[in-house]
């Protein structure tokens, strides 16, 4: 009695707060986004707002059962969970069922089940781990190998299951190595790489060369520390203009079409709205159409007559654009960014390494959700089909969500306990 | 782009830091993270400012999205006949629509063998509608008739993407008076133009009353703005159906034709060219309108259309051309009649005032009839004597009272074209033509001030020459004599709206020049043409009606003569007064004065008592095919 009363003064309730207000958010506008005359409860339970609801509840037993578990569970067993995780996975693969092209969820009965969605906090637990290791330090290639091995793995076996965007996920995770001191020039370089390789779309590769030639002169020209290392600096050059040549390569051979056409579309190559630009294009027109107040709940028609499509899934930010306005928007975001700013906040404050780290891995996780799933809506990142977290409909999604979130409460919980 | 800008500031300023310490904590990273996760926030926000608050075409794009407006078209205006009798009306019919982006796997062989067109012509209709849009319905097939529609509508069901829209045709139970009714057809790009209540595949009046009393039979659409899901699929009204507005049906119209009669006159004129305009005297109203050879105007409409009206325009017979009003003839020795009233009026003239005529011998114009000489006016017309009206038309012409021969024509002119010569009478009658009485100036160009004399246009004294009328100004010749004196303009719509709705234009008595007293030595003569013992008509007399008339015979420099004929009946309180002409015929005693009387027996006895007349009439072929 004495300790679960501790529980409970120990959790952090803004950001429980946070995350109820951002799950009946999401409640109401999956119910706004199916609405329809003849199916007007939002407890009609055929219908996605109903079935959220189940999802919401159950949601709240798997946070309550978490609360109850000893914190000291979750860092012990971090790695049985992830080797649980990645032998799901593999048998997703197997015996999985195949939805929208992507092999990907178990069927039991009528309910089926996505291993992805768990994989994160697993992954996110097992790097937490890994890194909480009193000795750890990334300057040793073993550390930084083992890290990659951690967080590509489970990603690896997604995508073999075909569902890219839930194992793009997972590079969100470089933000948390970033945290614990894996040098910037990593993601510096990463970024750089994503930088030539969108250049390299749009434009002529020789002239991209020209300009890197140009660049590297200069730089061991005019800089005394450049021109000692000059043969750096050329091998960069050449390597990257290797790649420069090569992406085109990539982009029609790698990468399967319909990726291909959603870059294309973003990039504004391609503006076929009937085809691959579709989504994004009536999506546009769906929050576009909102204006500064939104046209009022269940008034917007641009999503409940199906113009969008996945409107209660991955397009749902374009209901609450829709009929709630950029008033609404701004709301949302504003909700996200201060769970996430919480979230790291929350975080620092840990005494635990490894509630720390599994920390940034939550703020990771959903910032990289959020950033990815707004921005296509509104036409800014190419369409990758993750959902919103705890607003997008979907029991496996929102479950995942909740046990990232909770276990990470739950260790700040006892954070004064635990070292 | 945010991420990328961070870091480049971040690196910049303790260039390659991390070499130097080995232990740090990297606490201060979190601040790095948390400018992260705030300038994504901040660049949605600017993007959504962009989208929602300051770019407004998103907003008409989603009203196009979801706005669909539907055009609900009014029946078209119903016409009656003068008694009643429905002459046309709307039959539904339909209009196979496509929406290409719902059209799935469909047996495309078995679609147009039901359709009855050929797979080229589906892949083309399939193509334009999808260049149009993927998901915008848009006309396939136009005008299914309603039993074409049954075998359709069974099999809808096989091909999604397809559906019926209701339209609907012109249907005429009776098969007549097809020039007179005109047709309805899609409307062209300059209808569009000239008034924008037109939609591309409307339709319009192109001819005939459908054409004057368009404005009146379209009556008005109706709207209905509904909202539409990516299917297509109506979800309900907008806002209510604040926007919507209803159909107003067209106004029907009731004409003063008498389809039965009407239909007799084309059963008469059957495989004969010309035409017959009836007139009631007392009101101008148009009884029957009828142009040989015809057509049944249930020919010009829906999908047949288009070829029908091709052979009909290649027909060499022409029976697109409405010869009651387009038809241009000298008006031959029915003219005598005006040449009498116009010397009556002007004095020139008296009832007794008697000429020789000596036959073939007569000059300038010779006699073709055979009677007596001297002879007076009332005997003059009945006989139509050539010379007795040279003389009278050389009395007034060549009159020194009026000064010059100029100026006696401009008199002469004038009465004339008071009797409805010369001009339109710019009715609802469409596609009239004014037909030609010379004007001095015109005679003056032709011969010289000065160079021209009766003598020079003697033609005119028997209707000949450079005059032209049309049949229904005969027939308005035949109602200003049945009169005394005046006339009605002649029109074919009675009311609109309603049966006693009259159009008040139309009901203003129009005088001739000439006095009532004048008449009825004309009116004499004209009855004794059928009761008299040498009268030409005197072989169509029908027995009980006193019936009035003049033959008339119109040389035809390419060909065989035209017969012509004008009457009225009866002599006392004229019901009907009528001008037929058969055109080729020879004598106008041959087969125009028989036609008229029995349509005046069908007009006013409703029954038909000369079996013998109405079977030569019936059974006469004058048409000589090339």
């Amino acid at each position: 009695m004495r300790e679960r009363k501790s529980i409970l003064q120990n959790l952090d309730w803004t950001t429980i707060l946070l995350y109820f207000l951002l799950v009946i958010i999401g409640w109401i506008n999956i119910h706004a986004a199916v609405y329809s005359e003849a199916h007007s409860s939002l407890f009609d339970f055929s219908h996605n707002s109903g079935k959220q609801l189940i999802w919401i509840g159950t949601s709240i037993l798997i946070a309550a059962v978490i609360l109850i578990i000893d914190a000291k569970f979750f860092s012990a067993f971090a790695y049985p969970i992830y080797i649980l995780i990645i032998m799901l996975l593999m048998g997703v693969l197997i015996g999985g069922k195949e939805i929208a092209g992507s092999k990907s969820w178990f069927q039991i009965g009528s309910f089926s089940l996505q291993p992805a969605e768990f994989a994160k906090f697993a992954t996110a637990l097992a790097l937490a781990r890994f890194l909480s290791k009193i000795d750890i330090n990334f300057r040793d290639w073993s550390t930084r190998i083992l890290a990659a091995f951690i967080i590509f793995i489970p990603a690896g076996l997604i995508l073999l299951q075909h569902d890219t965007g839930s194992a793009l996920v997972f590079s969100a995770l470089v933000l948390v190595l970033f945290r614990e001191g894996l040098s910037g020039k990593l993601l510096w370089l990463g970024l750089f790489v994503a930088f030539l390789f969108i250049i390299a779309l749009l434009f002529n590769k020789f002239i991209i060369i020209g300009v890197l030639a140009a660049i590297a002169v200069l730089a061991i020209v005019l800089n005394k520390y450049f021109r000692k290392r000059w043969l750096i600096i050329t091998g960069i050059f050449l390597l990257a203009s290797g790649y420069v040549y090569s992406v085109d390569y990539a982009f029609e051979n790698i990468l399967e079409d319909h990726q291909r056409k959603r870059i294309n579309v973003l990039l504004g190559i391609e503006t076929d709205i009937h085809g691959a630009g579709y989504n994004v294009h009536q999506s546009k027109i769906a929050i576009g159409s909102g204006g500064i107040t939104g046209k009022g709940f269940l008034n917007g028609t641009q999503t409940k007559f199906n113009f969008v499509p996945e409107q209660s899934t991955d397009f749902i930010f374009c209901t609450i654009g829709e009929e709630w306005g950029f008033i609404g928007s701004l709301v949302l975001i504003l909700l996200f960014i201060g769970l996430l700013t919480r979230i790291v906040f929350i975080a620092e404050r840990q005494r635990s390494k490894f509630s720390r780290i599994y920390g940034y891995g939550v703020a990771s996780i959903i910032f990289f959700h959020f950033a990815v799933n707004i921005g296509m809506t509104i036409g800014l990142f190419p369409v990758i089909g993750i959902p919103l977290p705890f607003i997008s409909y979907g029991g496996s999604s929102l479950w995942g969500f909740t046990i990232l979130l909770f276990i990470f409460l739950k260790q700040d919980s006892v954070r004064l306990e635990l070292l | 782009m945010a991420v990328f800008f961070i870091l480049i500031l971040y690196h910049s300023l303790p260039l390659f830091r991390c070499n130097i310490g080995m232990k740090r904590n990297f606490g201060d990273r979190q601040y790095i993270i948390i400018i992260i996760f705030a300038l994504t926030g901040l660049i949605f926000l600017v993007r959504l400012f962009w989208l929602q608050v300051i770019d407004d075409r998103y907003i008409l794009s989603a009203e196009s999205n979801v706005l669909q407006k539907n055009i609900i078209y009014p029946n078209r205006g119903l016409i009656y006949d003068r008694n009643g009798i429905l002459m046309v009306y709307d039959e539904a019919a339909y209009d196979l629509m496509v929406v290409p982006g719902q059209v799935k796997e469909i047996d495309t062989a078995a679609f147009c063998s039901l359709l009855n067109i050929t797979d080229s012509v589906f892949r083309v209709k399939m193509n334009k509608a999808r260049k149009y849009s993927w998901y915008k319905p848009s006309l396939f097939l136009a005008q299914i008739g309603k039993e074409e529609f049954g075998f359709i509508e069974e099999k809808m069901y096989k091909y999604p993407g397809f559906f019926v829209q209701s339209r609907s045709l012109r249907k005429y139970p009776l098969p007549v008076a097809a020039h007179t009714l005109g047709y309805i057809g899609e409307v062209n790009n300059s209808d569009i133009e000239k008034d924008n209540y037109y939609r591309s595949g409307d339709y319009i009046g192109k001819s005939g009353l459908e054409k004057f009393y368009e404005k009146q039979l379209r009556g008005r659409k109706g709207l209905e703005v509904v909202m539409v899901d990516v299917h297509n699929r109506e979800q309900g009204s907008y806002r209510g159906g604040r926007y919507d507005s209803v159909p107003v049906p067209g106004k029907s119209l009731y004409l003063s034709i008498d389809a039965t009669l009407q239909a007799y006159g084309e059963l008469l004129m059957q495989n004969k060219i010309g035409s017959i305009v009836a007139i009631e005297p007392k009101t101008g109203e148009v009884l029957c309108f009828v142009t040989s050879p015809t057509y049944d105007p249930n020919l010009l409409v829906g999908r047949i259309r288009g070829s029908n009206y091709k052979s009909l325009t290649e027909d060499s017979l022409k029976p697109l051309l409405n010869r009651a009003i387009m038809g241009n003839y000298p008006p031959g020795s029915t003219f005598k009649m005006v040449n009498a009233l116009v010397g009556l009026q002007e004095g020139v003239l008296h009832e007794y005032t008697s000429y020789s005529c000596y036959g073939p011998a007569s000059s300038p114009i010779r006699c073709t009839h055979d009677h007596i000489s001297p002879l007076e006016l009332q005997e003059a017309i009945e006989q139509s004597c050539n010379p007795y009206f040279w003389n009278v038309y050389r009395s007034m012409i060549s009159n020194p009272t009026y000064g010059s021969t100029k100026e006696a024509y401009k008199v002469w002119r004038n009465h004339v074209m008071s009797l409805g010569f010369g001009a339109k009478f710019s009715t609802d009658i469409p596609f009239e033509l004014s037909g030609n009485i010379p004007s001095a100036e015109y005679y003056d160009k032709v011969y010289y001030e000065g160079h021209w004399n009766a003598l020079t246009i003697r033609s005119l004294a028997i209707g000949q020459g450079e005059i032209l009328v049309t049949p229904l100004q005969l027939a308005n010749l035949a109602v200003v004599i049945a009169n005394k004196g005046y006339y009605y303009p002649p029109h074919l719509v009675e009311s609109l709206g309603t049966k006693n709705n009259y159009i008040e234009a139309y009901n203003t008595r129009i005088n001739s020049t000439i006095d009532s007293s004048h008449f009825n030595v004309v009116q004499e003569a004209m009855l004794e043409v059928f009761e008299g013992d040498h009268g030409t008509a005197r072989w169509s007399k029908l027995p009980g009606v006193k019936i009035c008339g003049k033959t008339g015979t119109v040389q035809n420099p390419h060909g065989e003569d035209h017969s012509m004929f004008i009457a009225f009946a009866p002599k006392e309180n004229p019901k009907i007064a009528m001008s037929v002409i058969v055109e080729n015929s020879g004598y106008g005693s041959t087969w125009a004065a028989p036609i008229a009387s029995l349509m005046i027996e069908k007009y006013l006895n409703d029954t038909i008592s000369r079996p013998m007349i109405e079977n030569r009439i019936l059974n006469g072929n004058l048409i000589t095919k090339e």
